[in-house]
């Protein structure tokens, strides 16, 4: 349903995917291309899959069909060209840590064993990661909370530092869950700039989901929204349409333009699998209605 | 047995070495204040206090199962603390569902039902009421040189694994989703934490008691990150704060045989922890009214 010609250039590519959890399609014959560089949004209601697709393009979940590969390679093995911000982790209030070492852990965190003290007083190499951390902090503006408790800034730059977190080792693909849930207007709206800035700029490809297509629309390449029975994806003119969507939700969906041009999506299907999913109890839902 | 405080410090250096009960006691107070703050350290951050005071708590039983057995209270204290911990950390995820919510339960069931076995084999064993109270709060009487040497193995071993997974561990701590799509094996982890502290509140056991283990395990660390949000800085400031607590506490204890020793011991824990939560609280409080006095 969505290809784009050059198969080589992909940056992330599933074909005839399909994702199962507890017996329950989540959704199947997922044809979707990423080109390098690009700017793209994974659209769609709550509890569609949206997040279940990006996991699967980290080898985070494993596919019950067809195939995906990132960057070239099978999902999960092109690890540290991946910039990857889960859906929204909030920072427990009390946390006593700086962002600033948030941010370090996305250099080196996983590694075992423990940093020597005052390393980076005699190896070049951690001088290296350090003024690496500085250099992405400036990039999202956050040089001002960075030495603040991570739990005291706000979410607005809590998502800066996450984000700074997910650029440390110069990534080639930047995975971002839901970076503007929860946060208010303005914020939403400065940090999708950034998003934006990040991907021209620095010639990452991104890949974001997102379930209010507005603050992000004025950057956007192209959408792809998902559904159970596949997706369709391209620029969002051609698939923000009344008969696209009604089409891939088997519903009566109607898209709306506001004087200002923002989108207003009206019909979507409240997927009743929010349920399944979140707690667990799959003979308690009643049947899907799309 | 001494010959009281002066207040000629170096004449109160001297009496305090004088006998080897109390070198011994010392060398197992530093031995234990820096195992329990190290771990104690991730257990403040990692939320997991809880965890922590029932893995104390099931030492009890162990310690008193052991004796009455006829084996040494202190392998039964880390026999127990370990299993605890084995079973908090495997329980939870079998159970299915949140870890979080359910853990706290399993943990709840299993501290209850520890302190009730544990109270069953002080009535077997019969007659050793004194013996009771040290269990539960702490003695630092009668540590035998072997004891400190076990003490010592046990602490250089667990040190050495925790500062194998240190960075990991610290990773999955404060942010477990990035960790685990980087590879960080998170559950791992978590149950290898949980065995070290396990090995960690078993020792602290065998002077603070297993109901007063947060003098040294939760204290020190909560004190330090209340002083500092920079993770080096105050884990060495944990260290220092246990070491502190433990020296000063043995000394009073000494000068004053009186009154119970986990009592010094915990309320220079507290007292820690209320000057610095008042500090801090103090200097942001002077630096709003400040930032208020330049703004106007």
């Amino acid at each position: 349903m969505c290809e784009t010609g050059e198969t080589a250039q992909s940056a992330v590519r599933f074909s005839h995917a399909a994702a199962t959890a507890g017996g329950r399609v989540i959704w199947s014959e997922v044809n979707l291309a990423v080109a390098q560089g690009e700017f793209l949004a994974v659209l769609g209601p709550n509890g569609v899959g949206k997040s279940t697709l990006v996991k699967a393009a980290l080898g985070l979940v494993a596919l019950s069909a067809g195939s995906v590969t990132v960057l070239g390679l099978p999902a999960g093995q092109a690890g540290r060209q991946i910039g990857y911000l889960p859906q929204r982790r909030n920072f427990d209030a009390g946390l006593r840590v700086r962002g600033v070492d948030i941010v370090a852990l996305g250099s080196h965190g996983e590694r075992w064993g423990l940093p020597l003290p005052f390393g980076a007083r005699f190896l070049s190499s951690r001088r290296a990661a350090a003024e690496r951390i500085r250099e992405v902090i400036e990039l999202v503006g956050a040089t001002t909370f960075a030495n603040r408790p991570i739990g005291q800034v706000s979410g607005g730059e809590q998502q800066r530092l996450l984000i700074a977190q997910a650029l440390v080792r110069r990534p080639r693909l930047l995975v971002l869950d839901e970076p503007l849930d929860s946060l208010d207007l303005p914020s939403q709206a400065a940090v999708a700039a950034l998003i934006s800035r990040i991907c021209r700029e620095h010639k990452v490809t991104v890949m974001l989901v997102a379930h209010d297509v507005n603050p992000i629309l004025p950057y956007l390449d192209r959408v792809a929204y998902v559904a159970r029975g596949g997706a369709v994806c391209g620029t969002p003119d051609e698939v923000i349409r009344s008969e696209i969507l009604s089409e891939l939700y088997r519903t009566p969906v109607e898209v709306l333009r506001a004087s200002d041009g923002r989108l207003v999506v009206v019909g979507e299907p409240e997927a009743p699998a929010r349920h399944t999913d979140r707690h667990g109890e799959p003979s308690s839902v009643p049947a899907q209605q799309w | 047995m001494n010959t009281g405080l002066s207040w000629n410090l170096a004449e109160d250096f001297r009496q305090l070495f004088l006998y080897s009960f109390m070198v011994n006691a010392y060398r197992a107070g530093t031995i234990i204040a820096v195992l329990a703050g190290a771990l104690g350290w991730y257990m403040v951050l990692r939320r997991q206090s809880f965890a922590g005071h029932t893995l104390a708590v099931v030492s009890f039983p162990g310690a008193a199962g052991a004796i009455l057995l006829g084996a040494s209270a202190s392998a039964g204290y880390f026999v127990a603390a370990i299993a605890a911990a084995i079973v908090i950390a495997a329980v939870p995820r079998s159970l299915g569902g949140k870890a979080r919510s359910s853990e706290s339960a399993v943990i709840g069931t299993v501290q209850a039902f520890a302190l009730a076995c544990g109270a069953l084999f002080v009535s077997l064993y019969g007659g050793f009421l004194n013996s009771l109270t040290n269990l539960l709060f702490g003695t630092f009487l009668g540590i035998s040189p072997a004891q400190v040497l076990t003490l010592l193995v046990v602490a250089a071993v667990a040190l050495a694994a925790l500062a194998a997974i240190a960075r990991p561990l610290f990773f999955a701590t404060v942010d477990p989703d990035v960790a685990e799509a980087r590879g960080v094996p998170v559950r791992f982890v978590g149950t290898a934490f949980l065995v070290l502290l396990g090995c960690a509140a078993g020792e602290v056991s065998q002077i603070t008691g297993a109901l007063l283990v947060f003098a040294l395990l939760v204290m020190p660390a909560a004190t330090a990150q209340q002083i500092t949000p920079r993770p080096a800085l105050s884990f060495a400031l944990t260290i220092a704060c246990g070491l502190l607590i433990a020296w000063l506490g043995l000394a009073i204890a000494y000068f004053y045989p009186e009154y119970p020793f986990g009592f010094y011991l915990t309320t220079l824990g507290f007292v820690s922890y209320v000057a610095a939560a008042g500090g801090r609280a103090a200097a942001s409080r002077v630096r709003k009214v400040g930032l208020q006095a330049v703004t106007a």
